[in-house]
């Protein structure tokens, strides 16, 4: 190792390290201009209202970076949201006549919900794997099918869960333990666990080994379609996740339900560095590119200064702002 | 030299090319002169296509000079060569599949009536030129739906479009049955006549001896002879090709160990690429696989690793087993090094400890990835294998390719294989590299592992192997052992001048069975 040639690999790694500090300078920025719009904004309520708020899309969006870790794409995860919860609806309020209008009920809901939503991945990806179709139309076919299938369901109208019952479901959403509500501990523990996987597990380095450069893999012994299916279906679970929660926030279900949740997922991932062509995740920023967008929405809503009409023009620029700074750095 | 010959239109004088540190072609003269075929011929690495990349301006020249019509020129690129008229067409076509052919011909050159593209014209003028070349094709079918000679008549006719009084073809038959290669003699012979001068390369040295007008002989980057035609023979190009002397530049051979046979295969066949190969490897031994480019060598043992679709058996010590994925080869104790270390072998943009363990990643994880332990392991690589790096971190895309090929033999060793496969191990690396590389294998068969090497380069299957398989066509074509190592031994039965002792293979195959 020579003297000359050490130079150049520090100064590296500073550009790596401004790259890594970019979204969290922008939360920051974003906190300060939300403080001084608003004195109410770093308020006990707002801060629960807003992590509680991101909580689906954060659950999602972890699911998301794996997803594009490995060079794929998943269109479906919305309406798979809105299907699921359309489903779990229907499941509880059949349930109640058999095993009555307790928690027994909605735990076998809940499980029905992860189930399917295991299964809707299984779906997605066993149709990239063995079908050898692109991960796009497959979603994009797939997103359709699961829109349709839950307009279907509700017969066009909204899929409504049993008065009393929701009455019960109704802490999940809005209960807690230690005073933090419970989608934001269910956020904090799936993102934990996410980055611990993507970070030091064999299945997070394959992830990336593939996304990097299918071929390496698999040359490099990876079972790399069995990785896919299982990266699909993470995702398939963690859509569940996000609708076990959902459901006992509204009790309901109906066409409108997840629409372009994906897309907010997708950006949370590319705001937070996971590179959209796959070969390197980073959970904590996908985790991070979610309460941006969500702290953008609440400001929004906050102030006068600009319409909240004009709440995904501004999350467009973002996305795209991101991708261009990602460019940029590849450059350096 | 005769007098009548006419004066050369594109001439390369006094030229060398050198990639970094590394010279590849040494004062190199060659003249292509108006209505002759002029053979370069050579092993792989002799400088071919370099020598053909500097003539056509898609390479810039280190030293010397290009000359077009007796004056010195310099292309800036590939299209201002092709404006003077000098046009190459590439082995691998350059062809935009998805538009039709006539798009193709006039593509960057297209007709043009006002502001419009004139079709009729351009299809007019498309289908006369490949009605010319005895290509009657629809010529507004995509590129994609043509066969492989129509490709070529496509890529010729592009050509002729360009007015090329030069064209230069990189092993045009390479890719075309016997049938195909007669209509494009037979073109070549046309375009011959008109006044055109052509390159042309093969490793088909009868096919040479039949169209060619004059031939040069490349070896090493230095030119060994230049003669007519008619005083050669594929028996005497072959001997000009190869036949150097071997250094030091190789360990001495230990002899081929014990007769234990740990691999063998009988019947392979890899669909498309291999017809029933069978072979066997002893325990220690280094076994070398001779043949062209594209002879089926690398399609075999990608077979063999479960990395391709193939059928035929496969035995371990002598039980029988099945290999489907990479997975289970290395569970055999087989581990395969691909010739293709970018694309296949590394992850560019990673650093050398995530390269370093991919492949052996259950070594290094329970439950989670033990970072330390990769770490140790990655200072063992680099000192056992004395990989040179500015930062254990930094992109091993920025490696040399040394280097990068030193890891990649680490990443490979790191499953401790009993059966190591590999393919061009040396492919594009310098030749102090190359030292520490044979060392290394020789030290892999003194500790009892059995080797495969795959090379194009004669030199090191000679100076390497206990015995050499050659390959021709998909087939194994012969063996040859010990002091029958030779270069025009493998040269004769790579170009199909000599049959093998099949007979024989195929006897000890079955009794091991």
């Amino acid at each position: 190792m020579s003297a000359e040639t050490r130079v150049e690999p520090q100064r590296r790694r500073f550009a790596v390290d401004l790259h890594v500090v970019g979204p969290l300078l922008a939360l920051l920025a974003l906190v300060v201009l939300g403080m001084s719009l608003n004195d109410q904004f770093l308020s006990a309520g707002n801060v629960t209202n807003v992590l509680a708020r991101s909580a689906f899309i954060g659950v999602i969006a972890v699911g998301a970076t794996f997803v594009i870790t490995i060079g794929g794409l998943d269109l479906s995860v919305g309406s798979m949201s809105a299907f699921l919860a359309g489903v779990t609806i229907i499941v509880l309020n059949a349930l109640i006549p058999n095993t009555g209008g307790g928690w027994g009920t909605i735990v076998i809901g809940m499980v029905a919900c992860l189930a399917l939503g295991l299964a809707a991945g299984f779906l997605n990806g066993i149709l990239i794997t063995k079908g050898r179709i692109e991960a796009f139309i497959v979603t994009l076919g797939t997103l359709g099918i699961f829109r349709s299938l839950v307009v279907w369901l509700a017969n066009g109208g909204t899929l409504s869960l049993d008065f009393n019952l929701r009455e019960v479901y109704r802490p999940v959403y809005y209960g807690g333990v230690a005073g933090i509500a419970w989608p934001i501990v269910v956020f904090a523990l799936v993102a934990i666990i996410g980055e611990i996987v993507m970070r030091r597990t064999a299945y997070g380095r394959h992830c990336a080994a593939i996304g990097s450069n299918e071929q390496v893999a698999r040359y490099s012994a990876i079972h790399v379609d069995r990785v896919r299916l299982a990266t699909y279906m993470l995702q398939g679970l963690l859509v569940g996740v996000a609708t076990v929660m959902y459901v006992p926030r509204l009790g309901s279900a109906s066409s409108t339900t997840g629409i372009l949740w994906e897309l907010e997922a997708i950006a949370a991932v590319i705001i937070g560095g996971t590179v959209l062509k796959g070969g390197f995740g980073r959970v904590w920023g996908t985790v991070v590119g979610v309460v941006i967008l969500s702290l953008i929405d609440n400001i929004l809503n906050l102030t006068d200064l600009v319409s909240p009409y004009l709440n995904g023009a501004i999350q467009g620029v973002i996305i795209i702002l991101a991708v261009v700074l990602q460019r940029g750095r590849k450059g350096a | 030299m005769t007098t009548s010959r006419p004066a050369p239109i594109l001439e390369a004088r006094r030229v060398t090319k050198s990639f970094g540190p590394i010279e590849v072609l040494h004062g190199v003269d060659f003249a292509l002169r108006p209505g002759e075929v002029h053979a370069l011929v050579g092993e792989n690495g002799a400088g071919k296509s370099t020598l053909m990349k500097c003539l056509a301006g898609y390479q810039p020249v280190s030293g010397g000079e290009i000359a077009l019509k007796g004056e010195p020129v310099v292309f800036a690129d590939s299209e201002a060569a092709e404006n003077a008229g000098v046009v190459l067409i590439h082995q691998e076509f350059n062809l935009a599949e998805q538009l039709s052919a006539e798009e193709n011909v006039f593509l960057g050159r297209e007709l043009k009536r006002g502001l419009f593209l004139d079709r009729n014209a351009m299809r007019a003028k498309a289908e006369s030129l490949l009605k010319e070349l005895a290509t009657p094709i629809d010529t507004r079918l995509p590129v994609s739906k043509l066969s492989v000679s129509q490709k070529q008549m496509v890529e010729i006719a592009k050509a002729l479009v360009r007015n090329a009084r030069v064209l230069i073809m990189d092993e045009p038959t390479a890719v075309l049955t016997g049938r195909e290669a007669e209509v494009l003699f037979a073109q070549i012979a046309r375009l011959k006549a008109e006044g055109v001068a052509i390159l042309y390369t093969s490793h088909k040295l009868d096919e040479i001896a039949r169209i060619a007008d004059e031939v040069t002989v490349l070896r090493d980057g230095s030119l060994v002879e230049s003669a007519p035609a008619a005083t050669m023979n594929p028996n005497r190009m072959a001997e000009l090709m190869v036949g150097r002397e071997l250094s030091d530049l190789f360990p001495e051979k230990l002899g081929a160990g014990d007769r234990d046979v740990v691999l063998a295969v009988r019947d392979f066949s890899v669909p498309g690429h291999v017809e029933t190969a069978s072979f066997e490897l002893h325990r220690g031994e280094i076994l070398g696989f001779a043949g062209l480019v594209g002879a089926g060598r690398t399609e075999l043992m990608e077979g063999i690793m479960g990395l391709r679709p193939a059928s035929g058996m496969i035995s371990r010590n002598g039980e029988t087993v099945r290999i489907r994925d990479p997975k289970e080869a290395t569970r055999q104790g087989l581990a395969y090094l691909t010739e293709d270390r970018k694309g296949r072998g590394l992850l560019l943009r990673y650093g050398l400890r995530e390269n370093l363990t991919l492949l052996g990643l259950d070594r290094f994880s329970g439950i989670f990835v033990d970072e330390k332990a990769e770490e140790e392991a990655l200072d063992a690589a680099i000192c056992r294998f004395d990989i040179r790096a500015g930062s254990r971190t930094m992109p091993v895309g920025n490696l040399s390719g040394g280097n990068q090929q030193k890891l990649l033999l680490a990443k490979t060793m790191l499953v401790e294989p009993e059966i190591v496969i590999l393919d061009e191990p040396t492919r594009g690396i310098d030749i102090g590299t190359k030292q520490q590389i044979y060392a290394f294998i020789n030290e892999l068969a003194r500790e009892g592992r059995s080797v495969i090497v795959i090379s194009s380069e004669m030199t090191e299957v000679i100076g390497l192997s206990d015995r050499v398989i050659v390959m021709r066509s998909g087939r194994i074509a012969g063996e040859v052992s010990g002091a029958d190592i030779t270069e025009e031994a493998i040269v004769r039965r790579a170009m199909g001048l000599e049959v093998g002792e099949r007979t024989e293979m195929a006897g000890q195959a079955v009794h091991v069975g």
